[in-house]
């Protein structure tokens, strides 16, 4: 925790003295987002409470903690996806490349472009393949066909889903199984070329060999993507994460690095649950 | 077999039970069959007293008081002068208010008073509607009783259906559709435009089917308007005067006590109706269709 709080303090001082040289600059690509005392309620329901946390570029971020203990809510504040809710307030900052999101003048659709999110139920549009991909591109003004054909075909490769569909590109998207759709809305978030994946527990209607699926993808998108991935799921976290933060009750109990949270958590709540005694 | 009825007392209770059931379907068949017998009898009467009288003369000519020689041109033409009014009126503010109202309206007291007062609103007799037509747009408006008064007056009188229905047709998109939108960076408008609407359309054209058909009927208005049924020339655009089939049909039945053959005219005019409603669904039906089997 302790860790966190000088990196927080330190980004602080950076984004103070941003731009004086050339050395702050390197140090502060490392964090993405950066989480300080933020607060968070729904009408009277105070959600998150006094969340720090610094997440890191390129590296998975796993977000564990029982039900309702706000780690949904925690990434969708961090493309601003919860302000869909009536009632949401929220206090502190998060900062995007040194800028505060939640500040009024960053634009959600900068962010949200930047920004992507894979949610919990794959939610393909009922268009073809080809048409979903294309989408993101196209409502940030892309027209020409050659350009979008050679999107579509990028972006189902990365999401290792073209091999399956590209023979029926202009099919109905609700013809893909659960697995392949969920591939189809990583493909899809890909194609925007976002910075950050967030990851609403993208596994979590799926059969396990699906699951499996999206867990390599999720390995090999690291190496361009920085991702923060909510799942209950702690084999999981373990599997594929680099850095695991615990939430219970609104509350980040313990954060750092995952080989240390599953091998030797600092405080006994975490201990309790990744051991399965509650949650 | 449950435990604490014997025999005697199961099979007793089973039978009530289906028997129950069978009158229930018998009643809810005949309820059925009600609207189906009425509807038999209307059409059948109908028919036979106006079906002769339906031929080239009667459909394109101008109207006469001679029976023989009447033409209802001029009141067919009326009423698709104010359909080209009341379709785009309706549709532009009805699904816009609905799309306000839904999407972009924060959820309060301002909200509130506009939803409760569309619900008001709906319910509100159409001679009402008649009134407020013939103040606002034939005196304050100066517009006298022609084709734009009539048509802006039955647009208003169908405004709260169809924005109800639009207002149902958003809320049964499913939100993670928009979500997988907002989340790519897309506006609000965008959403709409490339999710929501296209999803909600086929809902939307059904609810504006049913207020078309409303406009398209509505009588009591246009008597309060002044609309005549006695109109000799044809109109030719929204500042004519003009007659429409409902006032056709309804002068023809009160004077049938005076020339007989009236009454044969307003069953006539009353089939040309239906058929012509019957066209403008099917074109809604058909505009419904191709877009619920684009993908």
């Amino acid at each position: 925790m302790s860790v966190v709080m000088m990196e927080n303090k330190m980004t602080v001082q950076l984004n103070q003295e941003k731009e004086q040289s050339a050395g702050t600059a390197i140090e502060e690509k490392d964090v993405v987002f950066n989480t300080k005392e933020l607060n968070l309620w729904y009408s009277e329901t105070h959600a998150l409470k006094n969340i720090n946390l610094s997440i890191n570029e390129k590296e998975v971020t796993a977000i564990i903690g029982p039900s309702g203990c706000g780690k949904s809510t925690y990434i969708k504040t961090l493309n601003r996806m919860v302000e869909l809710v009536p009632g949401v307030r929220t206090t502190g900052e998060i900062t995007y490349k040194g800028k505060n999101i939640l500040d009024r003048s960053f634009r959600v659709e900068d962010l949200r472009t930047q920004v992507g999110m894979v949610f919990q139920k794959p939610n393909p549009f009922p268009k073809s393949i080809y048409e979903n991909i294309v989408y993101g591109p196209k409502i940030h003004g892309i027209r020409n066909k050659k350009i979008l054909d050679e999107i579509v075909e990028q972006s189902l490769k990365g999401a290792y889903i073209w091999d399956e569909v590209k023979d029926r590109l202009h099919e109905n998207a609700y013809g893909l199984s659960g697995g392949q759709q969920q591939r189809l809305c990583i493909a899809r978030c890909l194609a925007v070329q976002p910075d950050v994946i967030l990851m609403d527990e993208p596994t979590s209607a799926l059969d396990p060999k699906s699951t499996l699926k999206i867990e390599e993808l999720i390995q090999q998108l690291k190496k361009d993507y920085s991702i923060i991935i909510v799942t209950h799921n702690m084999q999981q976290a373990a599997r594929i994460s680099d850095k695991t933060a615990f939430f219970l009750n609104g509350e980040v109990i313990e954060f750092g690095d995952t080989n240390t949270i599953f091998t030797n958590p600092s405080d006994s709540r975490t201990e309790d649950y990744i051991s399965g005694r509650f949650g | 077999m449950l435990s604490k009825l014997d025999q005697q007392q199961y099979t007793k209770r089973m039978n009530n039970r289906i028997r129950k059931n069978s009158v229930l379907q018998s009643v809810f068949f005949l309820s059925a069959l009600f609207g189906l017998f009425v509807l038999a009898i209307l059409i059948i009467r109908v028919v036979t007293q106006g079906f002769g009288w339906i031929d080239m003369d009667f459909l394109t000519g101008r109207l006469s008081t001679d029976p023989e020689r009447a033409g209802i041109m001029g009141a067919i033409l009326g009423t698709l002068w104010v359909m080209i009014v009341v379709i785009p009126v309706t549709m532009i503010v009805g699904v816009g208010t609905a799309i306000y109202l839904e999407l972009y309206a924060k959820k309060g007291k301002f909200q509130a008073s506009i939803q409760t007062n569309i619900s008001n609103l709906a319910g509100v007799p159409s001679i009402v509607y008649g009134l407020l037509g013939l103040t606002v747009f034939v005196r304050l408006m100066d517009l006298g009783n022609v084709v734009l008064a009539g048509g802006l007056t039955l647009s208003l009188l169908v405004l709260p259906i169809l924005i109800v229905a639009a207002q149902e047709a958003i809320r049964a998109v499913p939100s993670h559709l928009a979500e997988a939108s907002y989340g790519m960076g897309a506006t609000k408008w965008q959403t709409i435009q490339r999710v929501i609407l296209p999803a909600a359309l086929p809902s939307i054209l059904t609810g504006s089917i049913l207020s078309l058909s409303r406009a398209i009927g509505e009588t009591a208005p246009l008597t309060v308007l002044g609309i005549p049924a006695l109109l000799i020339p044809f109109p030719n655009g929204f500042f004519d005067t003009f007659t429409a089939l409902p006032m056709q049909i309804y002068y023809w039945t009160l004077d049938s006590s005076l020339v007989a053959e009236y009454a044969n005219l307003a069953a006539a005019t009353i089939i040309v109706l239906l058929v012509l409603l019957f066209v403008l669904n099917s074109v809604a039906i058909f505009i419904r269709n191709k877009f619920q089997h684009r993908y």
